[in-house]
């Protein structure tokens, strides 16, 4: 057994994250979730709480290359990995941004921005996993993000450009 | 949240005993239900034992033919595992209607078999609740009850179980194996849930101080002739009013083997063997599958707001037994039912 | 005259796009002022009662609580419940967070624990123990509505039921057809992605800097300077993007008054956000029930309309929505009586949500027409053609543009609503059920006050500033294009500064108003400085303008050039440095045109086509196109229009299949307060959208703009159902339409 803390929580746990490609030694406490850890200790609030209850999909982060939602991880559960948030997805770190998220401003698949991170992260995870075969797949494997303002027909568009980019599909539009 | 400690075991032996020195402590995997339950005071653990550095995160094929799925396979990797694909589609197929891609990624099989019920009385902690504080009473029976149980409910509960994968793995008849002080055990799936009856705080009958391992699932996995429908409030991502599995051995036009189960419908996955075996035989005539839901749904009783649920169960075993005979499964990507 | 690169009406991408899909867009609960402590807040499980007393000690000596507080140990505040009147509370007494001991709805909060971290907040909370003596309440408006009554006060802005015309009663039962019915919508919770939130910060000088979630920063200033009788100059409020409101943010929520009461008190910034759940502990859309009644001739030209409501509303104030009016202007008749009454229950005062009113009236309306066309056997497009009127007849004004025939025809033809069997039941897919239904949308074209400056610098860069909002509508993209072809510059070179209240005053975004408002405003304010640059352009010594009138040149690509030789010209920033400033400014205000007014009113119209799948025996519907064909005077930016529309189209499929808040009327309390059992459209709920403009000149604004915000959720609902009847032959009138009621 290589961690055990007895004390009821008064004793925070030293573990390591890296996120966006920086490594960060943080000790926490073993209440405190990955999203809380992202937006209140390390100032990443592009990371957002919708509804901190894996209800909504905001939250969504991209953790040792699987989207998951932040808001139901505590922190602690997951010392070693990396993590890579809304933040991190620009290539090179440069001001240059990342196709999706060029896709997502071309299309205007967002209207207040809120869910926008965790529909960016869900849809790079996405893609990468090549599971955007259709429109309807792409429909069903999007559904765990909510957009209340209603953006999904233009999601689903920027989604289908960047991954036929990416399959360097050049087919036409069947 | 209240404050817990925190262990984090390397291996079974240590989560065991640290179990069985504190029943207050929850096993603690993906998350995805419990952190979700501690943020509503729902549970509060003594301590979190946190199993995610254990070994039990591979799939591997048993001497019989059939799959050995460690308890901290995540969702998605059971259902798209090629093996589970190509052998027991109806375990995938239910895998991804349930919950969402972000949630499969972090949800564990042992977790899914934990999962708790979506009663809103249950996870609402200004409200009684004999599942959450035993002696409280049952406000759903009398409140609002659309997600409720038409099976198997007592004077005392009336939650359903959620989980989409469970239904599978019951028509599949998968084992449970559970490591305890006393050693291991396996625990077939129709044992594994039970019924409220007047301890409904008990879902399932593993011990306190036991861990579930893995979940076996026998070589007969019906990859031809099998389909899980799920009809819900929402085309995707949301709890299902009612569920259905089926798993089918034809010969011809004669069904041999007949697998069902539902979910959302009780408090574990629903399975009749007499609704099985009056299928078994023939060749699913209308008459035939009239008779298995007659079966299945024997004893339903509805409430206020569950009561369709009785007739959409009927209607929906009869087109899951129509998709599994003509081998057209239900799609969880195309939204038109089969 | 002006020419610009991106020019009005182009699809020009949003300016705040980038800071989106960055994260750098920072949200109300996203400001960290040093030294922050965090709020969390505790909410009453009883509907209506008294607190007899709190253990607090658990939660007191909790690690890291500041501080507890409740009624018992609240600062003072304002005396009088004036005080607590923000710029759109409906008659009555407004909430007081903390006031006293009694308890007016169940989620009413009762505590807040400030701590100095959220996790320490949040677990205190929950130790928090209520001591409280229940009193009968009555949360079911089925039992309420037969104390039903006319609000004794109208709500200001709003027009009450108009008086009757005719004589409805006797036409009705003359007419040959006759279509009666009763409609019910269910409890719609806004639940916008982002939960409501304030942050304070505050400063050594007794100044608060607030983050607020609102759609309009001056009503959250005025609302804390009114209750802590702060003067406003110690009051600011700055709220630059808002993550949806669709309504719920237009009054100042309860987590405003206990993030600022908190930090009076403890003389620290503190952030108070709400969880989801306590997202039902405040406004809502309220139950409404409807009967409608028409009568017609043979041919389906209405003869009579009856049309009642009864919506909830709390006990403490009158809401009130234009629910009923709608019947009596979207189609000539001359006998019309139409009634809104309230219906008082045990629960917080409900707010507007996304067309208040329109999405519940019309629904109910254009239900009972598509009833009437198939009683009538009339095609539903014909029977609203021959009952098509010029003008509002509640009113008797004209309406200042009406491309509705155009809407019913270019909808028509997208969908090709030719396929449509005018019979139900007779088209299949497959397996599926196949219908197709329309309606009529229509939401008031409105505007209000508002003032914006513009700043122009050296560099020929300009800075448009206003204290309006950018909830997601497209504000601040709309408002560069605006200035950018009123001065001609790209929209590169214009910076769009929104939601603080130091920039000068703009009301809440609301009403789909601020396009037609603020984009006037900074087209006077642009005007106002072509005429100065041109002045000082004119001015300068041997300059090329010195013999010229303003008539003889042009404003284009950041230049002054002369109309008759484009070549020659000198650039803003070259004028001003010739001039010898530094800044030219321009600061002009808006007002609704009120002589014009009092001969037209102004409407936005819409024609929706909906076509859906349904598996009859399992009664699960699917939308698998909406056609939207709008009428909304001229379109500022065809992307962002058109992404208003969806959304809202997107929001009415909510409405109308799955959206629900569930009471337990035994204990007066909302039961599927979360994201998982009330059920907003996910992604694949959603199938094909277009979404088509028919382009207007418009009597009453000056920018020929109308309003989009709301229209594409008024109709929908009802086109949604039409298809659900034209598929199965079954009516559905009571929202939402989920699998129980088709099987």
């Amino acid at each position: 057994m290589t961690t055990t803390t007895q004390a009821r929580g008064e004793t925070d746990i030293a573990i390591t994250l890296t996120v966006n490609g920086q490594k960060h030694k943080l000790d926490v406490a073993p209440w405190v979730s990955l999203l809380d850890l992202l937006r209140e200790r390390l100032d990443l609030t592009g990371t957002k709480k919708g509804c901190d209850h894996g209800q909504c999909g905001a939250c969504t982060v991209i953790v040792d290359g699987e989207r998951i939602n932040s808001c139901l991880v505590l922190a602690v559960t997951r010392d070693g990995a990396e993590v890579t948030t809304v933040e991190g997805l620009s290539e090179d770190g440069g001001d240059a941004l990342h196709p999706m998220q060029q896709a997502f401003v071309d299309h205007d698949a967002f209207q207040c921005g809120y869910c926008t991170p965790g529909q960016l992260m869900s849809a790079v995870a996405l893609t990468k996993a090549g599971r955007t075969g259709s429109r309807d797949e792409i429909r069903e494997l999007m559904s765990g993000n909510l957009c209340r303002c209603g953006a999904y027909p233009n999601i689903v568009d920027a989604i289908e450009e960047v991954a036929q980019g990416s399959r360097g599909d050049k087919e036409p539009a069947q | 949240m209240n404050r817990f400690g925190y262990i984090r075991p390397t291996e079974v032996s240590q989560a065991v005993e640290a179990l069985a020195a504190d029943r207050e402590a929850k096993i603690i995997a993906g998350g995805t239900n419990l952190v979700d339950l501690m943020k509503y005071n729902v549970e509060r653990p003594s301590s979190i034992i946190d199993i995610s550095k254990l070994p039990l995160d591979t799939i591997e094929e048993t001497e019989g033919g059939g799959l050995r799925i460690g308890a901290l396979v995540t969702n998605s990797t059971v259902a798209y595992d090629e093996r589970v694909q190509a052998r027991w589609p109806m375990l995938s197929s239910a895998l991804l209607a349930g919950a969402t891609g972000q949630l499969r990624n972090a949800a564990t099989t042992g977790g899914n078999l934990l999962q708790r019920t979506r009663c809103y009385y249950f996870y609402d902690t200004g409200t009684p609740c004999n599942k959450r504080e035993p002696g409280t009473g049952c406000p759903a029976i009398g409140g609002v009850n659309r997600i409720h149980a038409i099976l198997g409910a007592s004077d005392d509960c009336v939650a359903t179980h959620p989980s989409d994968m469970c239904v599978a793995m019951a028509a599949l008849e998968a084992e449970v194996l559970v490591e305890g002080p006393g050693g291991s055990r396996r625990i077939p799936m129709a044992d594994f849930h039970r019924l409220p009856g007047d301890t409904p705080q008990h879902d399932t009958t593993l011990a306190a101080d036991e861990l579930i391992v893995a979940v076996e699932l026998p070589p007969a996995g019906f990859p031809e002739h099998y389909t899980y429908l799920k009809l819900r409030d929402r085309l995707s991502y949301a709890f299902a009013l009612v569920s259905v599995a089926v798993g089918l051995k034809m010969d011809g036009d004669t069904i041999q083997i007949a697998r069902i189960a539902l979910g959302g419908v009780a408090h574990k996955p629903w399975r009749v063997r007499g609704a099985e075996e009056a299928l078994e035989g023939t060749a699913a005539a209308p008459a035939d599958c009239a008779k298995a839901a007659n079966l299945l749904l024997d004893g339903a009783r509805g409430l206020k707001d569950n009561a369709f649920k009785i007739e959409l169960a009927r209607r929906a075993i009869v087109r899951a037994i129509g998709q599994a005979v003509a081998a057209t499964p239900q799609s969880q990507i195309d939204k038109r039912i089969a | 005259m002006a020419t610009a690169p991106n020019p009005i009406g182009e699809p020009v991408n949003r300016i705040d796009g980038p800071l989106k899909v960055t994260g750098e867009a920072r949200y109300a609960a996203e400001f960290t002022p040093p030294n922050l402590t965090h709020g969390y807040v505790v909410t009453s499980a009883v509907a209506r009662g008294r607190i007899i007393g709190f253990d607090l000690a658990a939660a007191r000596s909790f690690p890291g609580v500041i501080e507890v507080f409740t009624h018992e140990n609240r600062p003072n505040t304002a005396w009088l419940d004036l005080k607590y009147k923000d710029q759109t509370a409906p008659p009555g007494h407004p909430f007081r967070p903390l006031h006293d001991e009694h308890i007016l709805y169940s989620g009413q909060p009762i505590a807040l624990v400030v701590a100095d971290s959220f996790e320490a907040a949040r677990d205190a909370a929950a130790l928090v123990r209520a001591q409280i003596e229940p009193s009968g309440h009555a949360t079911d408006i089925h039992h309420a509505k037969e104390r039903a009554y006319k609000p004794p006060v109208g709500r200001a802005g709003f027009a009450g039921a108009p008086s009757p015309r005719g004589n409805a009663d006797k036409a009705f039962a003359a007419a040959p057809i006759q279509v009666e019915a009763e409609y019910s919508v269910a409890i719609e919770h806004h639940n916008p992605m982002e939960p409501h939130a304030t942050t304070v910060q505050w400063n050594a000088d007794g100044s608060l800097d607030i983050h607020d979630k609102i759609q309009g920063v001056t009503n959250s200033q005025g609302y804390v300077a009114g209750v802590f009788g702060l003067s406003k100059d110690k009051v600011r409020v700055a709220t630059p993007f808002v993550g949806g409101a669709f309504g719920s943010g237009l009054r100042p929520q309860y987590q405003l008054f206990l993030a600022v009461m908190a930090s009076l008190a403890l003389e620290r910034s503190v952030r108070v956000v709400l969880t989801r759940d306590q997202m039902w502990t405040h406004v809502y859309r309220p139950h409404t029930l409807q009967t409608v009644k028409l009568g017609a001739r043979e041919d389906g030209t209405l003869t009579a309309i009856k049309h009642d409501a009864i919506a909830g509303t709390s006990t403490f104030e009158d809401h009130q929505e234009v629910v009923v009016n709608w019947s009596g202007m979207l189609y000539h008749c001359d006998n019309v009586s139409l009634s809104h009454k309230l219906a008082r229950l045990d629960t917080y005062t409900p707010s507007d949500m996304r067309a208040p009113g329109g999405a519940l009236g019309v629904f109910a309306l254009e239900s009972a027409m598509d009833e009437l066309a198939h009683a009538a056997n009339v095609d539903p497009i014909e029977l609203r053609l021959r009952n098509y009127s010029l003008e509002d007849e509640n009113e008797n004004k004209r309406f200042s543009s009406k491309a509705l025939r155009a809407c019913y025809e270019r909808g028509a033809a997208a969908i090709d609503w030719s396929r449509r069997e005018p019979q139900p039941r007779r088209s299949r897919d497959g397996r599926e059920l196949a219908g197709m239904g329309m309606a009529t949308g229509v939401w008031e074209a409105r505007s209000n006050v508002a003032t914006v400056r513009i700043v122009l610098d050296t560099d020929g860069k300009l800075k448009v500033s206003t204290a309006s909002a950018d909830i997601g509508t497209g504000t601040y993209t709309i408002l560069a294009q605006i200035a950018g072809e009123t001065l001609g510059l790209p929209v590169d070179d214009i910076t769009v500064k929104l939601g603080d209240s130091d920039f000068p005053f703009a009301p809440i975004e609301g009403g789909s108003m601020t396009a037609a408002t603020v984009g006037n405003a900074v087209r006077l304010a642009g005007e106002a400085m072509q005429d100065d640059l041109f002045k000082h352009a004119a001015k300068i010594k041997d300059g090329p303008f010195t013999k010229l009138s303003k008539d003889d040149v042009v404003f284009a690509d950041g230049r002054i050039e002369v109309k008759a030789d484009r070549g020659t010209g000198l650039s803003y920033g070259e004028i001003l440095k010739a001039r010898g400033l530094d800044r030219l400014e321009a600061k002009k205000t808006s007002t609704p045109p009120m002589l014009k007014k009092l001969k037209y009113v102004g409407y936005t119209h819409s024609a929706i086509f909906a076509e859906v799948r349904v598996d009859e025996e399992l009664g699960q519907v699917r939308v698998i196109r909406l056609v939207i064909a709008a009428a909304a005077g001229r379109i500022l930016n065809a992307q962002t229009a058109r992404s208003q529309i969806m959304g809202a189209a997107v929001m009415a499929v909510g409405k109308t299949l799955e959206e629900e808040t569930m009471t337990d009327n035994r204990i007066g309390r909302f039961m599927n307060h979360n994201l998982a059992e009330y059920h907003v459209p996910v992604n694949a709920d959603i199938g094909d959208i277009e979404v088509l403009f028919v382009e207007e000149d418009d009597a009453l604004s000056p920018i020929d703009v109308k309003g989009i915000g709301e229209v594409g959720i008024v109709g929908t609902g009802a086109a949604i159902a039409n298809a659900v009847f034209n598929a199965t032959g079954k009516r559905v009138r009571d929202l939402p339409i989920t699998i129980d009621k088709l099987l």
